[in-house]
C-alpha cells in the first residue's frame, strides 16, 4: 500500500515537478494544520511570493500556476432577486417542476396540513426523528409515529408508510432540499426507505436563493443529503419515470409566519 | 491496464461499421443524443453567467492538477482525521486486489455496487468475481447491462442501446438467476420496469454489508467525498452497509469546500440537463451522528495510467473531466457509431482522448481513436471544463503517426475514413469553430470545403488524410523506412 502511495505521488512529481512554478496557498491547510506535502517545493515556506510576480506567470500554463484564492469566479453569486417573496415562489415553481408536490401552510396551521397529507397518502405509520417539534404530529390522530432512537433498521423502516421531517436549508435557483441530520431531520437512512417523505421548510429563515450563498451555511463534516425532486430515471429509451429507490413521492411544506 | 470487458476489442473503424449497420442502435441513439441536447442547451441557456462558470471550473481543475500531489496528500491527512483509511493503487491490478482483500476481510461475499467509471476501468466486478465475490450493480442502466451480459454504450445512460422490449426480454429472463425473480405479468411500460428493478434490488440493498462506490468530487480541505445520482441506489449504498469502499480516480480532488458552488451548478446541468439532480449525497470519513451511515470507509485513490496523461502538457487537460457527457451527445461521429465502438468504458470524444492517454496506442483499437473524429469542435464547445478535444485529438494523432507500424496505420485511416465518409458527420463538421479549423491539419478536407460533395464520392477524403498521414510520419520520424505498403 504504502509502495503504491509513494510510487504514485512520485509519477505525480515527475509529471508536474518541472513546472511547480508559484507556491499555493491552498484553502484552509493552516486551518486544519496541515504543511504543503513534501516535495511541493521549499516555496512552500513562503506563501506570498511568486504570486503576481513575473516569474509566476513565466511557466508555461499561466493559469494553473494561480493561488487557489486567485481563481476568477466572475460567475454570479446569484440569479435572481433575493426578495424573501420572490424566493419562496421560486422554490415552490422549481420543486413543483421537478415534480415534487408542494403545500403552503402558515406555521399554526402546520399540524393540520401534515395531517391532511398523511391522510390523503392513506398512510398509518410515519417514521420521525427523536427531535421532531412534537406539535408537527399533533393533529394526525389514527397514524402511528415510528421514532429513530438510533436503532431503527432499514428493514423496519422499509415496512413504514411515510416520513416526516425537516430540513437544513433549501436552495431555491435549483429547487433543492439539503439534509445534514441536523435538528428535526435524522439520520440518512430515514428519508431514504419509505416511499413517502414530507419535508418541511420554513420560509424565510431556511431558503436560500443560489448554491454559492448555500455552501457557507453548511457544515462539510456532516454528512448531507441534497433532494431535487423524488427519485428518478431516464435510463429506459429516455422516458422519465418518477421513484426508482428512494421515496416515490417527495410533498414539501413551505411554513410562513402567518 | 485491464479494461477486461473490452479485450478483443475490433478497432474503431470495425466496430463502428457494425454499429452503423445496427439499426436499432442509431435510431436509439440518434433519438437520445437529440433530447439530451435540446434540453441541456436550454438547462444551461437559463445561467447568464455560464461563461464565467466554465472558466472557473477549468481554472480550478487545472489549479488542482498543477498542485496535485499536495490536495491529494492535504485529502489524505482530512480523510484520515475523519476515520477513514486511504489506499493508493498504481494501476488497476493493484486497486483491484486492495478492494478485494478489503471485502474478504469483512467476511461478506457479495456486494452492492453505484455506477462508477473507474471501477468498469479497472475492471474490478471480473476481478472480485474471480475472488468468489459477487457484485451486484444497482443503477438501473447498469443492471440492464448487468443481467444482459452486456457492456455500456454511454457515460449517462449506459443501456441507451437497449430498448424497452429487449429490457422486459432481459428482466423476465434474467432476474431470477440474480435474486428476486421480474413479476410474471411485466410489461414494457418504463414505469413497470422501473418497479421491478426496484423490488429486485430493494433486497439486495436491505441485506447488503458492502458497498463500493465511486466519486464524483473529493474536497482536499475538508476531506469530503460527494455522489451526484438520480435514482437513490447511490444513497442506499452509499448510507446503508457497514463498509464502504470508494474507488476514485486521483484528477478528482477540487481543492475546496467552496469549489462545489462551481461544479454542482455545471455538471447537472451539463450532464441530465437538470437544474439539479435528484440527489447528491456528500460524506467525510465516518464522521456523523453515532449510526448514520457506515462505520468503516475506504478510499482507494486510483492513478492507473493519469500520471502518465499528466505529463504530457497537451494532453493533460482530459483530466479536467467530470464526466457529464455532453460532448457525446453533440458528437456526429458517436451518434452513428454507438458507444461501444470505442472500445472502453470511455465513449465519444473524451474516451477518444481519455483512453489513448491511459492505455498508450500500442493496440490497434486505442491506436485508431485519435482519428474517430471529423474535428468539427462542437465538444469543445458544450464541454463544462473547455477541455479542447479537437487541439488533443490532433496532438495525439501526431503521436501515433509519430509511433509508426503499419497495423496502427491501417486502422487509424479506417477510423479517420468512418469520420470522414459518413454524410451526417460531415454535415455537422460545417458548424466547426473558427478556432478548431486552425488546428486541422493542412490537407486533411476542411469543413465547407467539398466535404458536401463526398456524399456521392465516399472514398475520395481518406485520400489527402493519408497524404498527410505520411507527412506527419516521416516528420516525426527522422529516418522512416520507405514505406512498402503504399496503398
Ligand atoms: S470532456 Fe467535457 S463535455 Fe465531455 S464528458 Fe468530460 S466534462 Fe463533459
Amino acid at each position: 500500500m504504502s509502495t503504491g502511495r509513494e510510487t504514485v505521488l512520485a509519477r505525480i512529481r515527475a509529471a508536474i515537478g518541472a513546472e511547480q512554478g508559484p507556491p499555493v496557498t491552498g484553502p484552509s491547510a493552516t486551518g486544519l494544520g496541515l504543511g504543503p506535502g513534501p516535495g511541493t517545493g521549499s516555496s512552500a515556506s513562503d506563501p506570498g511570493a511568486g504570486a503576481g510576480s513575473p516569474q509566476a506567470d513565466g511557466v508555461t500554463d499561466r493559469l494553473a500556476g494561480r493561488r487557489h484564492e486567485d481563481i476568477p469566479r466572475d460567475y454570479l453569486p446569484v440569479h435572481r432577486d433575493e426578495d424573501p417573496a420572490a424566493l419562496l415562489d421560486l422554490l415552490h415553481e422549481n420543486l413543483a417542476d421537478y415534480r415534487a408536490l408542494v403545500h403552503r401552510s402558515t406555521a399554526a396551521d402546520l399540524p393540520a396540513t401534515v395531517a391532511r397529507l398523511l391522510a390523503a397518502h392513506g398512510s398509518r405509520t410515519v417514521a420521525v426523528p427523536a427531535d421532531l417539534p412534537p406539535d408537527w404530529l399533533s393533529a394526525a390522530a389514527g397514524v402511528a409515529a415510528v421514532v429513530d432512537d438510533g436503532t431503527l433498521t432499514a428493514v423496519r423502516l422499509d415496512a413504514v408508510d411515510s416520513v416526516l421531517t425537516g430540513c437544513a436549508l433549501a436552495v431555491a435557483e435549483t429547487g433543492t432540499l439539503v439534509l445534514d441530520a441536523g435538528p428535526a431531520q435524522g439520520r440518512r437512512l430515514l428519508t431514504l426507505v419509505p416511499d413517502h417523505h414530507i419535508c418541511v421548510v420554513r420560509a424565510p429563515g431556511q431558503i436560500v436563493a443560489s448554491l454559492p450563498r448555500a455552501l457557507p451555511r453548511l457544515d462539510p463534516t456532516r454528512p448531507q443529503t441534497w433532494i431535487s425532486g423524488p427519485s428518478a430515471t431516464s435510463d429506459i429509451e429516455l422516458d422519465r419515470v418518477e421513484g426508482v429507490h428512494g421515496p416515490r413521492t417527495l410533498e414539501v411544506v413551505l411554513v410562513t409566519e402567518s | 491496464m485491464s479494461g477486461d470487458t473490452f479485450l478483443g476489442m475490433p478497432s474503431f473503424p470495425a466496430a463502428a461499421a457494425e454499429s452503423t449497420r445496427n439499426r436499432r442502435l442509431r435510431a436509439n441513439l440518434s433519438h437520445a443524443t437529440r433530447t439530451i441536447r435540446e434540453k441541456r442547451a436550454r438547462a444551461v441557456a437559463e445561467l447568464t453567467d455560464w461563461a464565467e462558470l466554465r472558466a472557473a471550473g477549468k481554472a480550478i481543475k487545472d489549479h488542482t492538477l498543477r498542485h496535485l500531489d499536495r490536495y491529494l496528500l492535504q485529502l489524505e491527512a482530512a480523510v484520515t482525521a475523519a476515520g477513514g483509511t486511504v489506499h493508493w493503487a498504481v494501476d488497476a491490478a493493484e486497486a483491484n486486489r486492495i478492494v478485494a482483500d478489503l471485502v474478504l476481510a469483512t467476511g461478506e461475499r457479495e456486494v452492492i455496487k453505484v455506477k462508477s467509471m473507474a471501477t468498469q476501468e479497472i475492471g474490478l466486478n471480473e476481478a472480485l468475481a474471480a475472488e468468489g465475490i459477487a457484485a451486484y450493480e444497482t443503477d438501473l442502466a447498469e443492471l440492464i447491462v448487468q443481467l444482459g451480459d452486456d457492456r455500456p454504450s454511454h457515460i449517462l445512460v449506459p443501456a441507451i442501446h437497449r430498448n424497452r422490449e429487449e429490457i422486459r426480454e432481459i428482466f423476465a429472463e434474467r432476474m431470477a438467476a440474480w435474486g428476486r425473480p421480474a413479476p410474471e405479468d411485466l410489461t414494457d411500460s418504463p414505469a413497470q420496469l422501473a418497479e421491478a428493478a426496484r423490488l429486485h434490488l430493494r433486497e439486495k440493498f436491505l441485506r447488503a454489508k458492502v458497498a463500493v462506490s465511486g466519486a464524483n468530487f473529493m474536497i482536499a480541505e475538508t476531506g469530503t467525498l460527494v455522489v451526484v445520482e438520480s435514482e437513490g441506489n447511490g444513497r442506499m449504498c452509499l448510507t446503508l452497509p457497514e463498509t464502504l469502499i470508494s474507488v476514485v480516480g486521483i484528477e478528482k480532488v477540487v481543492p475546496s469546500w467552496r469549489d462545489l458552488e462551481v461544479f454542482l451548478q455545471t455538471l447537472p446541468r451539463s450532464s441530465t440537463a437538470e437544474r439539479m439532480n435528484p440527489y447528491t449525497s456528500l460524506w467525510t470519513g465516518t464522521l456523523g451522528p453515532e449510526g448514520d451511515g457506515p462505520s468503516a470507509f475506504h478510499l482507494v485513490l486510483l492513478d492507473n495510467g493519469r500520471t502518465t496523461a499528466l505529463a504530457d502538457q497537451v494532453g493533460r487537460q482530459a483530466l479536467r473531466c467530470i464526466r457529464c457527457s455532453a460532448c457525446l451527445n453533440v458528437c456526429p461521429v458517436y451518434e452513428r457509431a454507438g458507444g461501444h465502438a470505442y472500445g472502453s468504458v470511455y465513449p465519444g470524444p473524451i474516451g477518444a482522448i481519455l483512453t489513448p492517454q491511459l492505455r498508450g496506442t500500442t493496440s490497434e483499437i486505442d491506436a485508431s481513436l485519435p482519428f474517430a473524429s471529423s474535428l468539427c469542435g462542437a465538444c469543445y464547445e458544450v464541454c463544462p471544463v473547455a477541455i479542447d478535444i479537437p487541439e488533443v485529438l490532433v496532438h495525439l494523432r501526431e503521436q501515433v503517426a509519430g509511433q509508426g507500424g503499419h497495423r496502427l496505420e491501417r486502422a487509424a485511416v479506417k477510423a479517420a475514413g468512418f469520420a470522414l465518409d459518413h454524410p451526417g458527420v460531415l454535415a455537422a463538421g460545417e458548424r466547426v469553430a473558427g478556432r478548431a479549423r486552425g488546428l486541422l491539419p493542412d490537407r486533411l478536407p476542411g469543413p465547407g470545403r467539398g466535404w458536401t460533395d463526398s456524399r456521392d464520392l465516399p472514398d475520395l477524403p481518406g485520400q489527402p488524410f493519408r497524404d498527410w498521414w505520411k507527412k506527419n510520419r516521416s516528420r516525426s520520424r527522422s529516418r522512416s523506412r520507405s514505406r512498402k505498403d503504399s496503398r
